[in-house]
């Protein structure tokens, strides 16, 4: 029978190069995105898992989509609006803040979700191969059915409060993927560190809370000091948050520095999570 | 077109001891903090394979293993638990990297180390069939197109819009395999999926197997049956310590394996850090003595006690703890599980330690040598512990009640066991 002495002998007969050369890692490397993009079918299937089990046995179902948001502007209207009298840039204070807690829903729980994700899908990472990064991917799509349903909500609130959304609406898909993208950077991070150390899943409610205090979400922007606003930037979502209410209120101006930085804090994050995620995915089977 | 469909050069992979274990915990991380800011930030970006310190805590699951398969062989895996199958399989099925060494794959490779991977019970049937195929590396219009004879060779026609977590466990794992059977690689990496199921399931899948092997296909297979190891494979390879120990045809590695594992004793004792299992259950005990005797030879004529402690941290409904006693030449000789008992007189599972004993009646097992290999799983959905041979011990024969019992062959009598029937006239 076949002995390994023939080793060499036969490579040379091997005529075709192999389909697949598996080698030790090196280091730092360029994230797969072509992988990612080879293996988009099963990104598709498990967002689409993630969305279709998310509400199976629950009572109110998709409702909760809106409930949440819905009592948290109310809580939020009461106390910071009414009784704190927090300034709302001349916007009923209620719809100030529940576009602001949509983009923010929609960043904390893709960030819950895609922190949590490598973890969640243990048995799946240890039993087969596919591009890792479709994981959290996939949990962060997943929240924009939730987003796309409360969405509904803000716009009969709109309605009600005769708010007309100007032609800066055409930028508002822009801010979503901008939410997208912060939740899916600070996710990359989160879910590659969560794999080793599952202090992530005690440390995420604690950071979201934080989180969401530094960013413009019960207040406006324009409490912080002009000087200082560029640098506020450096929280995506306080871009992410005034760029919503820009682009569908309409009654602020325009984010510029701020957003701008929050884009390049948004890029850094990202790809610097992707390169984190990539030089750490090939031990997660090992560890997870 | 190339003749190879696997070659492996040098194939080596480290482990940090402690690195396997779960994750670490909030208290590890802190007394890490406390004793060494610097190695928790360092750590962050450290992986396993730039470790230097060589010494202790380094353990190589495999080392420098070489080999080739050719297009359209079937090639068995054998070996003792720990000896570093999984960690090849994986390792071929790209699910983590070697430390060292190179592998060439020609083809399209899928790997089915457990069936049902990612079946979610709240879907239907239909639902984790495409979920699952796509899992597996199936393109949607592959399945689409093999829909139908997935749900046929499953059996569950009309239960197909039912979510999973109504099926009976049969239906479940006939689900399961019916998908990853309908995976059509060029080479499949399969680990002891059949394991799972009755024994009628059993056979369809090793029919399926025999199948895929005719049809042409690579198929590299690890196994704790030797049987099936002999039936499907030409060829099979022998790990041993993480290393090639051995190759050649299967009947010859076969017995080479079984002759290796001779030196074992009738007891295994696990710390709880080594102990098989999982979060929820782990084996901490196993052993085989008598009511007078342990040291692993016994006589025929007293029941023997196989005994298994272990750890529990949930209760199950499905939960199935026992063995199987397997015999010098790989047969396995009976397997038994607590479970086979009518249901009022299961034992109950406690949580924290449990230790039971399961008593194979005296005057059953002929002489001869005899392994256990100790199993508990969730009924047909999969396993917790499923190791190899453990343990041994070794049976004399001295049942025999009457002057001609054993009087030529005082050693053995014909047969797998040797039992006393009745005879009336």
């Amino acid at each position: 029978m076949e002995s390994n002495l023939a080793v060499s002998e036969k490579a040379v007969l091997a005529e075709s190069a192999p389909t697949l050369v598996i080698r030790p890692a090196t280091g730092w490397t360029a994230p797969e995105l072509k992988e990612v993009w080879a293996y988009r079918e099963l990104l598709y299937f498990l967002t689409w898992r993630d969305i279709k089990v998310r509400y199976k046995q629950t009572a109110l179902g998709a409702a909760w989509a809106v409930i949440q948001p819905f009592f948290m502007m109310l809580v939020f209207s009461l106390f910071f609006g009414r009784l704190a009298g927090v300034p709302s840039d001349k916007i009923p204070y209620p719809v100030f803040v529940f576009c602001a807690l949509l983009p923010w829903q929609l960043f904390a729980q893709a960030l819950a979700e895609s922190s949590n994700s490598l973890v969640a899908n243990e048995r799946l990472i240890t039993k087969v191969y596919f591009p890792r990064l479709v994981v959290p991917i996939a949990a962060v799509l997943g929240g924009l059915v939730d987003f796309a349903i409360a969405f509904v909500v803000l716009l009969g609130m709109m309605a009600y409060y005769r708010i007309v959304p100007g032609l800066a609406v055409i930028y508002l898909p822009l801010f979503v993927l901008l939410a997208v993208m912060t939740a899916l950077g600070v996710g990359l991070w989160l879910s590659a560190l969560n794999v080793q150390y599952r202090d992530v899943r005690y440390t995420l409610t604690f950071l979201t809370q934080f989180w969401m205090f530094l960013t413009p979400v019960a207040y406006p922007s324009s409490i912080v000091p002009e000087k200082w606003r560029a640098l506020y930037g450096l929280n995506p979502m306080a871009g992410v948050v005034e760029g919503f209410r820009w682009a569908l209120l309409g009654k602020t101006e325009a984010p510029g520095p701020l957003l701008a930085v929050s884009v390049v804090a948004v890029v850094l994050i990202l790809v610097g999570g992707l390169f984190y995620f990539r030089r750490m995915e090939e031990t997660f089977a090992d560890i997870v | 077109m190339s003749k190879i469909a696997i070659r492996c050069e040098g194939v080596g992979k480290k482990y940090r001891l402690g690195q396997r274990e779960r994750y670490k915990a909030l208290r590890d991380t802190l007394t890490d903090m406390a004793s060494a800011p610097f190695r928790l930030a360092r750590s962050l970006f450290r992986r396993s394979a730039k470790q230097k310190d060589e010494g202790a805590g380094i353990l190589w699951a495999l080392k420098d293993v070489s080999f080739e398969v050719e297009r359209g062989e079937v090639v068995g895996i054998i070996g003792r638990n720990g000896a570093g199958k999984s960690t090849l399989l994986k390792i071929l099925s790209r699910i983590t990297k070697p430390t060292a060494g190179v592998v060439e794959i020609h083809g399209r490779v899928g790997s089915l180390l457990e069936v049902g991977t990612g079946f979610h019970p709240e879907l239907t049937g239909r639902e984790n069939i495409y979920l699952n195929g796509s899992i597996l590396g199936m393109k949607k219009a592959e399945i689409d197109r093999k829909f139908d004879e997935i749900v046929a060779f499953a059996e569950v026609e009309e239960f197909i819009d039912t979510p999973v977590k109504r099926y009976s466990s049969g239906m479940y794992v006939r689900l399961a395999f019916a998908v990853a059977a309908h995976l059509e690689p060029e080479i499949l990496v399969i680990d002891e999926v059949l394991a799972v199921g009755d024994a009628a399931f059993q056979k369809k899948c090793l029919g399926k197997m025999g199948d895929v092997a005719k049809e042409g296909r690579t198929v590299l297979f690890v196994s704790h049956n030797m049987q099936a190891v002999q039936s499907l494979c030409r060829r099979a390879i022998l790990i041993e310590s993480g290393r090639v120990a051995a190759t050649g045809s299967a009947k010859a590695v076969v017995s080479r394996y079984l002759a290796s594992i001779s030196e074992m004793s009738s007891e295994m004792i696990w710390t709880e850090a080594s102990a098989p299992g999982n979060n929820e259950i782990k084996l901490t005990s196993l052993s085989v003595h008598t009511e007078n005797s342990t040291g692993g030879v016994y006589s025929s004529s007293e029941d023997l006690s196989v005994e298994m402690e272990f750890i529990a941290r949930m209760r199950h409904s499905a939960l199935c703890i026992g063995f199987d006693v397997v015999n010098s030449e790989g047969v396995v000789v009976a397997r038994s599980y607590q479970t086979d008992l009518p249901p009022d007189s299961w034992p109950e599972v406690q949580l924290g330690s449990n230790k039971w004993r399961c008593t194979i009646p005296r005057g059953l097992l002929n002489a001869g040598l005899y392994y256990v290999c100790p199993k508990i799983g969730l009924h047909n959905m999969y396993w917790i512990v499923n190791l190899d041979t453990t343990i041994r011990f070794e049976v004399i024969l001295d049942h025999g009640v009457s002057p001609f019992w054993g009087a030529l062959n005082s050693s053995s009598r014909p047969g797998v066991i040797a039992p006393i029937f009745n005879w009336v006239a």
